[in-house]
C-alpha cells in the first residue's frame, strides 16, 4: 500500500469529472442556506455524516474485494432521488475511464463490461482503490473527503468565498472525516457475514429533493 | 503535435467506433475554442449547413451558463436536436476540455453510439481566455476563433490558443472598418506568432464566408479517412 496513490486518488484534479458537480451545493447558495465559511461547514458536516457515510461504506465494501453488483444495487437502494442516481452513475462511467488508464485492471474491466452506463461512483472508487494496493479503510477516506471537497470547490467558486478560508473548512472536518471511515471500514468488515444488510443506510432528505429540483433548472453552472 | 490515431492510451479511452459498428473509423473531432462573443457558435452553425448534407455531424457545447450554445443551435435548426449535446462545466469551462475531460468524453462516446455513421464531431469550448486549449485527449484537431471587434492587438498578445491552434480564425472582418481594426497586422501578427500553421480572415455570418474553414476541416476528414482505411 502506498499513502502516495491515496494522494493521487482523493486528489481534486484527478480527472474523473468531479468538478463539475457541487454536491448539492448550488441549490443550497441559490436558497441561501449556504452563504459564508460556517455555513458552507455545515452544510459539508451534514452531507458527510449522511450520504458521505454511505458513500464511504460502499468504498470501503468494493475495496475489500466484495460483489461490487450486489455493492451497485445496493448503491441503488440508498439514492432515493432518481437524479443523484442518475449523477452517481455518470461520475462512476466517468470515474471507471479515468482509473481503468492509471490502474488498469480485470475487476475494473468486469465491472465496466456488466455496467457499461456507469457503475454508482463510491463502487467504482472503492474497486479501483483496490487496483492501486489501498485497504477499504483507505477507500472511505477518499469517499469521505471527496463528499467534502465537491461542495467546497463549488462554494469557493460560486460564492467568491476566501479560498484559504474555504480549505479550512475541510481541513476542520479532518476528525470527522476519519471518524465517518472508520465506521464505514467497520461496516465494510461485516459484508461477508452478513450481505449488503450491514451497509448504513443514512440519508439527506433535503439533499435528496433538492437535487429534483436542480436537475429542473434550465440556467446552472453544475451538473448536480 | 496533431494526436496519432493508433495512440495506445486513446484507443484505451475510447474504442475505436471500428470496433463497434461494421469497420467505419470513429468520427473526427475538432475543438473549437476562443473568447465569449468571437463567433465560435456561429462557426459551428455555418460548418453544419455547408457540411451536413455530406457529412454526418454532431455537436458537443460546453456553455459556462448551460445550453444557451445548444439552444442556439437548435432554433437555427442546424441539426436534428439527437445531434447537439450540452455538457456543464462547473464555472470552469477550460477544465473541462483540457484539465479534466471526462464530461465530454463521455459526450462524444452518447452520440457515437447513437448516431451510426457518425463522420465528425465538433466541440465548441464555452468562451474563455486566451490560454484555453483542448486537451489532445479529446480533440485531434483545434480551431482557435478570435474576431476583429475584441483587439486587433490579440494575435500580438499570442497565448497558446493563438500560437498552437492548428487554424487560427480571425473573424468579423466584415466589423474591421467599424472598430478600427488593422486586418493586415492582424495578419501579419498572426504569421509571425504562428509559423507554418494556418490563418484564415473571414466573416462567418457572410454568404460562403464559412468555406475556408470548411474546406480546412474537409481536408482533415480526408487525412483521417485515409490514415484509419
Ligand atoms: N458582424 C459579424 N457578427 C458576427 C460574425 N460572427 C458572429 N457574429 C455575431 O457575434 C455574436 C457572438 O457570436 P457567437 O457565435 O454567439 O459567439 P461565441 O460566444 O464565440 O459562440 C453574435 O451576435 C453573432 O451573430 C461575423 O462574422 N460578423
Ligand atoms: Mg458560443
Amino acid at each position: 500500500m502506498s499513502p502516495l496513490s491515496l494522494l493521487i486518488l482523493g486528489d481534486g484534479r484527478f480527472p474523473s469529472g468531479g468538478h463539475a458537480h457541487s454536491g448539492g451545493a448550488e441549490t443550497a447558495i441559490a436558497a441561501g442556506r449556504v452563504h459564508d465559511a460556517a455555513t458552507l461547514r455545515d452544510f459539508c458536516q451534514g452531507r458527510l455524516h449522511t450520504t458521505g457515510l454511505v458513500a464511504a461504506a460502499l468504498a470501503a465494501g468494493a475495496a475489500t474485494g466484495y460483489d461490487p453488483l450486489s455493492l451497485d444495487e445496493a448503491a441503488d437502494a440508498r439514492t432515493p432521488s432518481p437524479a443523484l442516481r442518475r449523477v452517481a452513475r455518470r461520475l462512476g462511467r466517468q470515474l471507471m475511464r479515468a482509473v481503468r488508464v492509471t490502474w488498469p485492471g480485470p475487476e475494473l474491466d468486469d465491472l465496466a463490461a456488466a455496467r457499461p452506463g456507469g457503475a454508482h461512483q463510491p463502487v467504482v472508487l472503492g474497486v479501483a482503490a483496490r487496483m492501486a494496493a489501498l485497504t477499504p479503510y483507505d477507500a472511505a477516506q477518499a469517499a469521505a473527503y471527496d463528499s467534502v471537497c465537491g461542495p467546497v470547490t463549488a462554494a469557493i467558486r460560486l460564492l467568491g468565498l476566501d479560498p484559504f478560508q474555504a480549505t479550512a473548512v475541510t481541513a476542520g472536518l479532518c476528525g470527522d472525516m476519519e471518524h465517518v471511515a472508520s465506521q464505514a471500514a467497520g461496516h465494510a468488515a461485516r459484508l461477508p457475514a452478513e450481505g449488503v444488510d450491514a451497509l448504513p443506510a443514512t440519508s439527506a432528505p433535503l439533499l435528496e429533493i433538492t437535487a429534483e429540483q436542480h436537475a429542473t433548472w434550465p440556467v446552472r453552472l453544475f451538473a448536480s | 503535435m496533431h494526436l496519432h490515431h493508433t495512440d495506445p492510451v486513446r484507443a484505451e479511452i475510447i474504442p475505436p467506433a471500428a470496433a463497434r459498428s461494421g469497420g467505419r473509423p470513429r468520427p473526427l473531432r475538432v475543438g473549437l475554442g476562443g473568447p465569449v462573443g468571437s463567433g465560435k457558435t456561429a462557426t459551428v452553425a455555418a460548418l453544419c449547413r455547408r457540411l451536413r448534407d455530406t457529412v454526418s455531424i454532431a455537436v458537443v457545447t460546453n456553455d459556462i451558463y448551460t445550453r444557451e450554445d445548444a439552444e442556439a443551435l437548435l432554433r437555427q435548426a442546424v441539426l436534428a436536436p439527437e445531434r447537439i449535446t450540452a455538457v456543464e462545466t462547473g464555472a470552469c469551462p477550460h477544465t473541462a476540455i483540457r484539465d479534466d475531460i471526462s464530461a465530454n468524453l463521455e459526450a462524444v462516446e452518447d452520440l457515437q453510439e447513437r448516431l451510426d455513421p457518425l463522420d465528425l464531431v465538433l466541440i465548441e469550448s464555452g468562451g474563455d481566455n486566451l490560454t484555453a486549449t483542448f486537451s489532445k485527449g479529446l480533440v485531434d484537431h483545434q480551431i482557435f476563433v478570435i474576431d476583429t471587434a475584441g483587439g486587433d492587438d490579440i494575435p500580438r498578445k499570442g497565448g497558446p490558443g493563438v500560437t498552437a491552434a492548428d487554424l487560427l480564425v480571425i473573424n468579423k472582418t466584415d466589423l474591421a472598418p467599424h472598430v478600427g481594426a488593422d486586418l493586415d497586422a492582424m495578419r501579419r501578427d498572426a504569421e509571425a506568432a504562428r509559423g507554418p500553421l494556418p490563418t484564415v480572415l473571414t466573416s462567418v455570418k457572410d454568404d460562403h464566408g464559412v468555406d475556408p474553414i470548411a474546406d480546412w476541416i474537409s481536408r482533415r476528414l480526408a487525412e483521417h479517412t485515409a490514415v484509419r482505411s
